[in-house]
């Protein structure tokens, strides 16, 4: 599409590029090449899959007000154009009773059709809500980190950094926080967005209803190490999931006190592995796992006498690269 | 030495950096800050070669006059706009090439040029593009001769250029914050962001937005208090009742943007808990604080396109405004919501699903005035004689895209979605989706519309449709990708990607990048083209559209009292009535002595001790910073002792310059539509005849 002038004026120009870009948007959504695992248009979970439905059933409530306009407004331009144009002119007409009841009216029916189905979207959907189902939840606690995800499974004695594996089939209840700044887990195929920050505890629920790599990650800009900062869900059968756990209890380091603070530093995941001797080549995972480690984190912040950069394991006093403070480095894009 | 420039150090030059290490990213660091030392030397250059530097002082900087400063505004909103747009090409070419790290822009550089570009399209672009324009027509529209507080105007104009040259600076010294425009902590607090980034970025918008509140005072007084006689709340033309919303969202909104940066800047310092982690600070209320600024923030960048649509739509169908009752009420209705709403910038924080369906609900009522606006201006064309002028352009893009991007909005409104898209490319697309056609073609159309008021001469037609052009189909060609590769999972704020599916979208997008510079390009030249053509193009008698309101009657450019006489005003299109009925001034008028605000350095003062307030704060030059602040405080007060502070301008000379203005709109040839485009067009208007 270049800039080049239509000898059909303006208005018509303008008209066929508005339907061109919804046209385009549309066969977008539908023409499937959204990759598998990475969005909610391709859901692995019935939030998700809720999700995807709530976006096109508002979407096709609102046209109902939408359309009227971009299909008028062209129409409307044509047939009172100055030149040629068919409209009867009436220069001072500028009110209608009628008019003006539907265009309040219609906006207001609409909207109330809207609120309803979003009060109740928003009730059914809640991240606190636990899914309602037969089989006990697995329960996760994260820990978002600079620049990775820690994810322990209380009841299974395991962690993992980056890689995470699920039950198809079996509710999965998370209790999230953060252990550096402001994040946000999103799994975008089994369920939306939840914020994690130093200091608090949020919830989120999701459960995948087949097999399948869910691309995850934080959505929340967090310095050098975010656009890398990227997770796997992996939705597996029952079976191959117990023996991933068992892999993980054989392959695992102890996860206490000293092997989280060098886990916890500035870093990528494999750069921790790294730190830790571990192989660089596979997600890092321990076994055992100090209890409470969770509780601790989340306490950390709520001692008197606070939290101060250097026991803050995020700030950037801990980091490798960013050992002087950005601004003396000189990092107008100098950082390699 | 350490103690007199604080933490400055010579590394702190972006030069220094590209020549420790001269990667891609930091050559184009250091050839941005190169350009802008540049441009100010050639700039400093031109004006001693063509000794303007005594006019420029004596007719622009220190002038109190409305319409001056209102174009200064403007002039700083068109140099802010060149860096955002060159920004926001400069992301989306790095976006085409960053599968699996291919890009050429380096992790810290990327994060630097979204907060810049959102930083400076907000507070440095679009805040003075409409302040400026309001500050040009609010005046002339009701019949007013200045605003009610000349000096607050140029204080206020001084604060947000001292804002400006705060992140101009950023660029050739030091670096400016990675946290975005919306400055999150605790990434922009001490223990991640040490640097004087986020510092940068508190102290531009510390002093825009004292300013901001300011004009909002002088423009809601202005609007209450300046009326001409006759011109009733009810007859002010759309414009004004936007400009008014917006004063009063500027009174109550900006206040905690200013003490959430301050706070902000406490806990940085000082060692405050505001919004730490810990010792009872709460990042949260950051977040509440930036978002009661924030939302009604959106409202006030939108608002003001909304009134120059309203009076776009109007002229150029050649009809009076349909439903002018029901658009002043969605406009209250709307400034009074957009209150209401700021939590759905943060659904996805965890709050209880009740607050989240309390807001979301309460954001989507705002589609109802919303709604009802576009619904007005599609029948304010209904019925009219519609000429497709280059204003008219934007406006129908407007209509068509702004509607496709409101669908998008209540979408986002429906937490459950919000939770998908949230911090996507789609929201990314959705907000410029609002803000390029709500705001940006408001803005450019109210430029090519009221250009040849404040000028005398029209702007060229050819490159003007050219412009709007490459605006349309460069915006669309940006975003609606984005809106692509936001659902298919692509977040924002990311400097590379892994899936490869994103990148023949950003590639799309990336083109559209090189059409919206190319938009730019051609803005500037309209300007250089009309400059060159302006005889052929004047239109001294002051009506070049046949507009509607009071500010046509005037003269263009109008003289610096604006109005001889203060008309009386009997109707809402008075000057359109007057027009049709071949009724104009009366005959035997006296004229009077008008008294004028003297000329003073405030302004500009306020902008340099401004600027060296903010440069001292963010390098830590504590002696600097308390003289700057004494400074300030001292201008204030010596303002006070001073009495002579206004001109008189004798009735003589008034009448005398009124009745030669008078004599050359009756002798100018009058012109119907048809020739509107043409030479012939000298402003004044034959009115459009019903059949």
């Amino acid at each position: 599409m270049k800039c080049r002038v239509m000898p059909c004026g303006y208005a018509d120009t303008v008209t066929r590029r508005g339907l061109q870009s919804a046209l385009l948007l549309t066969a977008a959504l539908l023409s499937g090449c959204t990759p598998q695992g990475n969005s909610f248009f391709t859901p692995g979970g019935p939030v998700a899959q809720s999700e995807q439905s709530h976006f096109f059933v508002i979407a096709a409530i609102s046209l109902v007000a939408i359309l009227p306009v971009l299909i008028l407004t062209p129409l409307i331009v044509w047939r009172y154009r100055r030149h040629g144009g068919k409209g009867r002119y009436v220069r001072d007409w500028d009110y209608s009773r009628i008019l003006e009841m539907g265009m309040w009216g219609v906006p207001v029916l609409i909207v109330a059709v809207l609120t309803m189905q979003l009060v109740r979207n928003t009730l059914e959907l809640d991240p606190y809500r636990p899914i309602a189902s037969e089989v006990e939840p697995l329960r996760v606690e994260a820990v978002a980190l600079n620049w990775k995800w820690l994810f322990i499974l209380p009841d299974h004695g395991i962690a993992t950094v980056d890689e995470l594996a699920i039950p198809v089939g079996v509710p999965v209840a998370f209790r999230l926080t953060s252990d550096s700044g402001m994040q946000s887990f999103l799994v975008s195929a089994l369920a939306g967005q939840i914020y994690v920050m130093p200091g608090m505890a949020t919830r989120q629920v999701l459960m995948a209803d087949r097999p399948g790599s869910f691309a995850g990650r934080n959505t929340q800009f967090n310095g050098r190490g975010f656009a890398g900062q990227r997770f796997v869900v992996e939705a597996l059968p029952k079976n191959d999931f117990e023996a991933w756990v068992e892999r993980a209890r054989d392959a695992g380091h102890p996860l206490e006190a000293g092997t989280y603070a060098v886990l916890a530093k500035p870093s990528s995941g494999s750069e921790a592995a790294q730190a830790l001797g571990a192989s660089i080549d596979r997600p890092l995972r321990f076994a055992p796992v100090q209890a409470d480690l969770f509780t601790t984190i989340l306490h950390r912040y709520m001692r008197p006498g606070g939290a101060p950069p250097t026991g803050t394991p995020g700030a950037v006093v801990h980091s490798k690269t960013n050992g002087m403070p950005p601004g003396h480095a000189g990092t107008h894009g100098a950082t390699p | 030495m350490n103690d007199f420039v604080g933490r400055l150090t010579w590394a702190d030059l972006p030069f220094a950096a590209a020549l420790a290490n001269p990667t891609p990213s930091a050559l184009i660091g250091a050839g941005a800050a190169f350009l802008l030392v540049l441009g100010a030397i050639a700039l400093a250059v031109i004006l001693t070669a063509t000794r303007a530097w005594s006019g420029l002082w004596r007719d622009w900087l220190t002038s109190l006059d409305h319409k001056r400063i209102g174009i200064m505004y403007i002039v700083l909103a068109l140099v802010m706009l060149a860096r955002g747009v060159i920004e926001g090409a400069l992301m989306r070419l790095h976006q085409a090439f960053a599968l699996n790290g291919g890009g050429f822009l380096s992790e810290d550089h990327y994060a630097e040029l979204f907060s810049t570009h959102g930083t400076i399209m907000i507070f440095f672009m679009a805040m003075p593009f409409l302040t400026g324009l309001i500050n040009i027509i609010v005046p002339l529209q009701i019949g007013a001769r200045d605003v009610s507080f000349p000096l607050i105007n140029a204080i206020s104009l001084g604060l947000t250029a001292a804002g400006a040259a705060l992140v101009m600076i950023s660029l050739v010294v030091g670096q400016f914050s990675t946290g975005g425009w919306s400055g999150y902590p605790p990434y922009t607090g001490i223990a991640f962001s040490p640097g004087e980034g986020p510092d940068y970025w508190i102290w531009s918008i510390t002093l825009a937005s004292i300013g901001t509140t300011l004009s909002g005072i002088n423009f809601a007084v202005t609007i209450y208090k300046e009326r001409a006689p006759g011109m009733t709340f009810m007859r002010m033309p759309m414009f004004c009742w936007t400009a008014l919303c917006v004063a009063i969202l500027m009174i109550f909104a900006l206040p905690p943007i200013t003490v959430a940066s301050l706070m902000l800047a406490l806990d940085r310092t000082l060692g405050f808990h505001f919004f730490t982690a810990d010792l009872g600070g709460n990042m949260m209320n950051f977040a509440n604080l930036f978002w009661l600024f924030g939302h009604p923030e959106v409202y006030i960048l939108v608002l003001p396109a909304f009134g120059v649509f309203s009076e776009v739509f109007s002229t150029f169908s050649g009809k009076r405004l349909y439903g002018y009752t029901s658009l002043v009420a969605a406009t209250m209705a709307i400034a009074i919501l957009s209150f209401t709403v700021w939590v759905h910038h943060f659904f996805t924080m965890g709050g209880s699903a009740y607050l989240n369906a309390v807001f979301g609900a309460a954001t989507m009522t705002i589609a109802i005035p919303t709604g009802v606006k576009i619904y007005d201006w599609m029948a304010t064309m209904y019925r009219g004689r519609i000429r497709l002028s280059v204003p008219m352009v934007y406006a129908i893009g407007f209509i068509m895209l702004f509607t496709i991007g409101g669908l998008t909005g209540i979408q986002l409104a429906n937490p459950t979605i919000s939770y998908q898209v949230h911090n996507t490319l789609f929201l990314v697309a959705h907000f410029h989706n609002m803000l390029v056609p709500g705001l940006l073609f408001g803005m450019l159309a109210g430029y090519t519309y009221w250009f040849p008021k404040v000028f005398g001469f029209r702007l060229d037609n050819r490159t003007g449709y050219a412009t709007a052009f490459c605006w349309i189909a460069g915006f669309t060609l940006v975003f609606f990708p984005l809106y692509a590769v936001g659902l298919m999972g692509m977040t924002r704020r990311t400097f590379d990607y892994t899936v490869a599916a994103f990148q023949p979208w950003m590639t799309v997008s990336a083109v559209g990048g090189f059409i919206v510079i190319l938009a730019f390009a051609l803005l500037a030249a309209q300007l250089v083209v009309s400059v060159r053509q302006r005889a052929r193009l004047a239109v001294p008698a002051g009506d070049p559209w046949d507009g509607r309101s009071l500010e046509w009657s005037a003269p263009s450019p109008p003289p610096e009292w604006n109005f001889a006489i203060i008309p009386q005003v009997d109707d809402r299109d008075d000057f359109a009535r007057r027009k049709e009925a071949g009724i104009f001034v009366a005959r035997n008028v006296t004229y009077e002595d008008i008294e004028l605000p003297k000329n003073t350095a405030q302004g500009p003062a306020y902008a340099a001790f401004g600027t060296l307030l903010g440069v001292a704060m963010v390098w830590h030059i504590w002696w600097l910073a308390g003289a700057s602040v004494l400074t300030l405080i001292g201008l204030v007060i010596g303002r006070s002792f001073q009495t002579d502070l206004t001109r008189i301008i004798p009735a003589a000379e008034v009448e005398a310059a009124d009745r030669a203005i008078r004599r050359l709109q009756r002798e100018t040839p009058a012109t119907g539509r048809d020739a509107e485009a043409t030479f012939a067009n000298r402003g004044r208007a034959l009115p459009e005849m019903a059949p």
